[in-house]
């Protein structure tokens, strides 16, 4: 059944081709530009089931009606939708042969964050399929999860395998008419990842180990679908300390995290895209919607994000507290240096009684670069009983920098609490001449500064991220005074 | 004191200003190895002046003179080398830097140092046993070690403190600004007996104090009264206690 209607779109467009669309369905790239035909070979490629064929192109007719946000705080040049291409396949030959091909610099970075040697040339896009036998590792990982009973694949696989999970979750949390940008997703997505945790299991490992090793190149309009079912657990960490060569400017990947009853899911994210260079030029836009639903009652979200990279980050993690009793939680640190802008924050909406959020947003800017927290806490009628605090802390190295904090609060009962707290600080002089004086240069002095800031986040992070996302935070204020 | 010992510091006739007004005004001290030192004298005279001076604070700018440690001319050397050439300033109000722990703090500041003497980053059971038995000796608690440098401490805890980084960092002349101010009897006893416990032929201090209380524990080898930017008296430990009994004026009037 399936197949008979992938034959009928490949005949479709094999007719488009006559109507002068001058794409060889077999190519690996398309040219660049979006039009109903481009979605109708990406769905093909990927022998996708009508349900999501449509909803592509309903998500696109979406789009068409939508103009570009413009609220935020950020400056953004105008993006060409018309010459991106949507679809290309990574080509496995045009990186460096060898660590001997790459950027001396890159690696100098890779050894300053401590980065596992093995993983380096992989990192460094160094094109050797298992120059190092991360096959029999990633074979090991797929073993031990499956026999708990967790899937764990790509986007596309899921749509193949679990077409019922897909249709039953996909954009119930992020619609495609959620946003610009969500639209924009939802039209042309390439791939992603699907995570689903049955019933009572606690997925037996971290999923960022393996994420370290196989995933380290991510699509330009990614997606990302994480179910824990009833009372089941999940910690997913993904994304790479190490600056990741990418030619693609736009990112928009979006994400969508939805806990039943009792479960807990556990997100974590470091991003350290190429930020452009220090007049600003040629950086990442990261502009991500992320959302997670605390759709069951006890249910737990926790959002812990290391920002890092990208020209401009814009994005929102947040938490729909809908189940009794839920939790959500979103852990931040944005840093930003040179020209970087960042616009990012969470929104906790409570509508499940006795919810509870808690948010601790830490804001570094330095050199000309703008930070801005921009946050909403909503407590519906019915979410009586919840509680949120909320911890916003703007730190600012010299005096070319700029913090903003927009938080919004909402509240539509009378028994729910609510804490705020925000502090903005500098790093003083004395605080540097006091490091110096024990014998600690000015940069080192200030990545212990900004660790220190930075702790209660950090300590979110599993361990061994925690030390290099240290060590992230200082290789990216290099040369931030003076 | 025996008088072919080196100078672990030599300062000739310097002459220091701040924000435009001039604090030091031709200072001269030398200090030999193994000698403590006591610098005294009323609120205003330029003995943290001096202090910061010799540390390299850039708040202070040095008009004329030269400061010289261990052979080095100061003046041209970086606060950060100045320090990993065992040059150590008790704060008279240590600073504080939230949610970096004590012990992280501490670590870098050792490695720092091994680092410019061409040495491996110590093993931390290494690091760990001796902080422990440092802080052990000076009668803080573990908890202590894990909590942000300075942050939330009592005033007798940093200036502790001080002195644990000080037994950590092994320094050739330690300089303790006013480590006494704020400190009860007990825990000036402590901060004394830490002192102490460094002194030997190798290392020098400069104990800089209103009181002569810390000096009776300390028996500093010379005592200096500063005045008006320069020093108007040397003595031995008996100074201390006659300025004690009779205050400063019969020394600053005189002049």
């Amino acid at each position: 059944m399936e197949k008979q209607k992938n034959k009928e779109i490949n005949e479709f467009l094999q007719k488009g081709y006559e109507y002068g669309f001058e794409t060889d369905i077999e190519s690996e790239t398309l040219p660049p530009g979006i039009n109903e035909d481009v979605i109708k070979i990406i769905s093909a490629k990927k022998e996708e089931p009508e349900f999501l064929l449509n909803w592509r192109l309903k998500a696109f007719a979406h789009w068409k009606t939508l103009k570009s946000p413009e609220w935020s705080q950020l400056n953004i040049d105008p993006i060409d939708y018309q010459s991106i291409s949507y679809f290309s396949k990574p080509k496995q030959d045009d990186g460096p042969k060898s660590l001997d091909e790459v950027d001396p610099k890159l690696l100098e970075t890779y050894e300053k964050l401590g980065i596992p040697l093995h993983e380096r040339a992989k990192l460094a896009g160094v094109a050797v399929d298992a120059v190092f036998d991360s096959v029999s590792v990633v074979t090991t990982f797929k073993d031990k999860l499956a026999e708990a009973g967790v899937i764990f694949c790509s986007f596309s696989e899921a749509v193949q395998d679990h077409p019922e999970l897909i249709k039953k979750y996909l954009g119930k949390v992020v619609p495609y008419r959620d946003n610009y940008f969500a639209a924009l997703n939802a039209a042309v997505f390439s791939d992603g990842t699907f995570v689903y945790i049955p019933k009572g299991v606690r997925c037996p490992m971290e999923l960022s180990t393996y994420f370290r090793i196989n995933e380290a190149k991510t699509g330009q309009f990614e997606r990302t679908l994480i179910v824990a079912d009833e009372d089941s657990y999940v910690s997913y960490l993904v994304g790479c300390t190490a600056p990741m060569r990418d030619e693609n400017q736009l990112h928009a990947a979006v994400v969508e995290l939805i806990a039943l009853n009792d479960a807990e899911i556990k997100y974590s994210t470091v991003q350290n895209w190429y930020p452009g260079d220090e007049k600003g030029k040629g950086g990442i836009y990261n502009f991500v919607t992320k959302r997670g639903d605390c759709r069951g009652e006890n249910s737990k979200i926790s959002w812990t994000q290391i920002e890092t990279g990208s020209a401009i980050t814009w994005k929102y993690p947040s938490c729909i507290l809908r189940g009794d009793n839920s939790s959500g939680e979103f852990h931040s640190i944005a840093l930003t240096n040179n020209l970087q802008q960042a616009d990012t924050g969470t929104k906790m909406i409570h509508l499940g009684k006795n919810t509870k959020s808690k948010i601790i947003s830490k804001g570094i800017s330095a050199k000309s670069s703008q930070n801005t927290y921009r946050g909403l806490v909503s407590m519906s009628k019915g979410a009586s009983q919840s509680r949120n605090y909320t911890q916003c802390d703007s730190l600012l190295i010299g005096n070319k920098s700029g913090a903003h904090t927009f938080p919004s609060i909402n509240v539509n009962n009378t028994s729910s609490t609510l804490e705020h707290e925000a502090t903005t600080s500098k790093i003083s002089d004395d605080q540097l001449f006091y490091c110096q004086q024990r014998g600690i240069d000015e940069e080192d002095a200030i990545g212990l500064i900004v660790s220190g800031f930075c702790k209660e986040v950090l300590n979110e992070l599993p361990m061994e991220f925690a030390v290099e996302a240290r060590a992230l935070l200082q290789v990216n204020l290099e040369g931030a005074i003076g | 004191m025996n008088n072919k010992k080196e100078n672990v510091l030599e300062i000739n006739d310097l002459s220091v200003s701040t924000s435009g007004s001039k604090i030091l005004k031709g200072l001269n001290l030398s200090i030999r190895k193994g000698e403590t030192h006591a610098i005294m004298g009323p609120n205003g005279s330029g003995k943290s002046t001096l202090a910061k001076t010799i540390a390299g604070h850039t708040d202070y700018e040095i008009n004329n003179g030269t400061i010289k440690f261990l052979g080095n001319d100061l003046v041209s050397i970086p606060i950060e080398e100045r320090s990993n050439l065992g040059l150590f300033l008790g704060f008279q109000y240590p600073i504080e830097i939230p949610g970096l722990s004590n012990t992280a703090f501490l670590k870098a500041a050792i490695n720092a140092q091994r680092k410019y003497n061409d040495l491996k980053d110590i093993p931390a059971n290494e690091f760990l046993l001796e902080l422990k038995s440092k802080a052990d000796q000076l009668g803080l608690d573990q908890s202590f070690l894990s909590r942000g440098v300075n942050e939330g401490f009592s005033g007798g805890e940093k200036k502790r403190n001080e002195i644990l980084q000080m037994l950590m960092l092994n320094p050739k002349l330690s300089i303790l600004d006013e480590t006494d101010s704020g400190l009860d009897i007990d825990s000036m006893k402590i901060v004394a007996d830490g002192v102490n416990s460094t002194r030997n032929e190798e290392t020098s201090t400069i104990v800089i104090t209103h009181y002569e209380r810390l000096l009776n524990y300390l028996e500093p080898d010379y005592v200096h009264v500063i005045n008006d930017g320069r020093i108007i008296k040397t003595g031995d430990s008996t100074l201390a206690n006659e300025l004690e009994e009779k205050g400063y004026e019969w020394l600053t009037k005189k002049k």
